[in-house]
Order: structure tokens, then C-alpha cells, then sequence
């Protein structure tokens, strides 16, 4: 069985942000929300880095474990999904959350705190595969289409790789010996494990950075 | 005194059986619904070539080669 994964390679991430736009277009994400965005580290600094964010689908979700409503559920391919008509709004997920995924559009005039958004790994929700609902609540479901997330596949540089956790490993373990350096993988280890747990798609040395 | 003991059994009674008419207070909220494979596929008109829907077998192929689509070196000739 498929187990998907994310993977941002920091030595190819330009900070383009097309995969941030790839999202916000496919799945139509309402202002102020931003399921994937780009983080750069040591801005302006020779040797900084970029890398994009988004929800990884965690192995051991600290989302789910919080979630006073138990709204949250894991598919048969690893994807963490949520029912947006059992969310309460309450944020506790986004303070659980390492990756800062979990987004609340602003509803109403008052600026009220509406239900959960966050990457589906293009998955949709708990709806018909495709349905209207589906795409309404959740955005476009990819997956059930065949196809991987858009923003990986839409990535320039393929820093962004998603889909089977063994495959973009195999990809990004190939990449990193043929360029012989940036074998770290940020939030790999706190998303899938640690690397003394075999999970870790790097090559010798280096290993996943928290 | 008859008054008074029945002002007393008739508050005893009250207090005995307060309880009998409360209804049971449990919260049940709305229960998530369940999630169907997606390698059932799509109902639109968007589904891409290459697999079967309801075929979880196909479906895992197709993520196999898409995801593959992401490797450049496989697709240059003669690359590592």
C-alpha cells in the first residue's frame, strides 16, 4: 500500500512559490488562507535556504491526537483528513501542529474564526470522490483523478516531491548522491520518524533536520 | 401536626423523585462520515489515462509512474 509523503529538497527550492500559487489556484483557497506557503531560512544571508510547508501527513499526527471532536482520520495512503462539518473551529490542532498547517478563514463581519483548512495532499475529504461538495469544502481531489498534488507536480525545480513515501525517497536518495551534499530533509524526522528508524530518505551522511 | 407530617412526606416525596423526569443529557454530536478508497476514482471528467477506477492495484501504478514523472534523471537518456 502507497504511503504518501512530502519531500522538500532545500538545495533546489528557488522560493518561486508556484507551488503556493499551484495550490491556492487548484483548490480555489479563500483569502488569508494559506494551505502550502515558502519559508526561507537565513534570508539574505549567503547559503540561505527555502524550503516549501504545508501539512505532512504525519505518522503520528499530533493534530489528531488533540482534536477535542475527533474530526481528523487517516486514509488507507497515509493522508491525514479532517470533516469540516464535525471542526469546531477551537485552533487547538494549530497549536499542536509543528508545520503550522493548520489555517482558519475569517468568516462573517467580525472576523470570526471559521473551520480548519489545510493541504489535503489533494485528497479532498470525507465527501463523493469529485463531488461538488467535495470540491466546495475541501478543493479538487487529485488523487481520486490519478494524479499527485499540484504543487509538487507544478514544482519548477522539483525541490517539492510528493506522492509514495518510497519513491521520492528513492528520487531524492538518487539526487543527493549524483550531487554529493544536501542530504537534510527538514521535517522529515518530526513528521515520519526519526532517521534511527529507518525512515529517513538521505544518503550518508547528514540525515533528516528536525 | 397532620399538616406537618404531610407537608413533610410531600417534600420528601419532591426530593425523592426530582430525579425521575430528567432526560438524559449526553452529547451526541455530528460523527464524521467515512472516507470511500480513492482508487474508486473520481466522478468527473477529469480522471487521468493509464489506470482503472475501483483497481487499487492500477491505481498505485499510476502513483508509481507519476510519481517517477518527478525524477528527471530517469528521463534523460544515459543519466544516472
Amino acid at each position: 500500500m502507497a504511503r504518501m509523503k512530502f519531500i522538500c529538497d532545500a538545495e533546489r527550492c528557488i522560493e518561486c512559490n508556484g507551488c503556493v500559487t499551484a495550490c491556492k489556484a487548484e483548490h480555489d483557497v479563500p483569502w488569508g488562507v494559506n494551505r502550502r506557503r515558502v519559508v526561507t531560512m537565513n534570508d539574505g544571508v549567503p547559503g540561505e535556504r527555502s524550503i516549501s510547508v504545508a501539512c505532512m501527513h504525519c505518522s503520528d499526527a499530533p493534530c489528531m491526537a488533540v482534536c477535542p471532536v475527533d474530526c481528523f482520520y487517516r486514509t488507507d495512503e497515509g493522508v491525514v483528513l479532517h470533516d469540516k462539518d464535525v471542526c469546531i473551529g477551537c485552533g487547538y490542532c494549530s497549536y499542536a501542529c509543528p508545520f503550522g498547517a493548520p489555517q482558519f478563514p475569517t468568516n462573517g463581519t467580525f472576523g470570526l474564526r471559521g473551520k480548519m483548512d489545510k493541504c489535503t495532499f489533494c485528497a479532498g475529504g470525507p465527501e463523493a470522490h469529485g463531488s461538488e461538495a467535495e470540491n466546495e469544502k475541501y478543493g479538487r481531489n487529485r488523487l481520486a483523478e490519478g494524479k499527485l498534488p499540484s504543487c509538487a507536480e507544478m514544482c519548477s525545480t522539483k525541490a517539492l516531491l510528493g506522492g509514495d513515501g518510497d519513491v521520492v525517497a528513492d528520487i531524492f536518495r538518487n539526487r543527493v548522491l549524483v550531487r554529493g551534499k544536501g542530504s537534510e530533509v527538514w521535517g522529515w524526522g518530526t513528521a515520519y520518524g526519526k532517521p534511527t528508524s529507518g525512515n529517513t530518505p538521505a544518503a550518508q551522511p547528514g540525515g533528516a533536520k528536525s | 401536626m397532620t399538616l406537618r407530617v404531610v407537608s413533610l412526606v410531600v417534600a420528601a416525596l419532591v426530593t425523592t423523585l426530582a430525579a425521575c423526569g430528567e432526560r438524559p443529557q449526553t452529547a451526541t454530536g455530528p460523527q464524521k462520515k467515512l472516507d470511500s478508497a480513492v482508487s474508486d476514482g473520481a466522478n468527473n471528467a477529469y480522471l487521468a489515462p493509464g489506470w482503472k477506477t475501483g483497481d487499487a492495484t492500477s491505481w498505485e501504478q499510476q502513483m508509481r509512474k507519476r510519481a517517477q514523472g518527478q525524477d528527471e534523471y530517469s528521463r534523460i537518456a544515459g543519466g544516472s
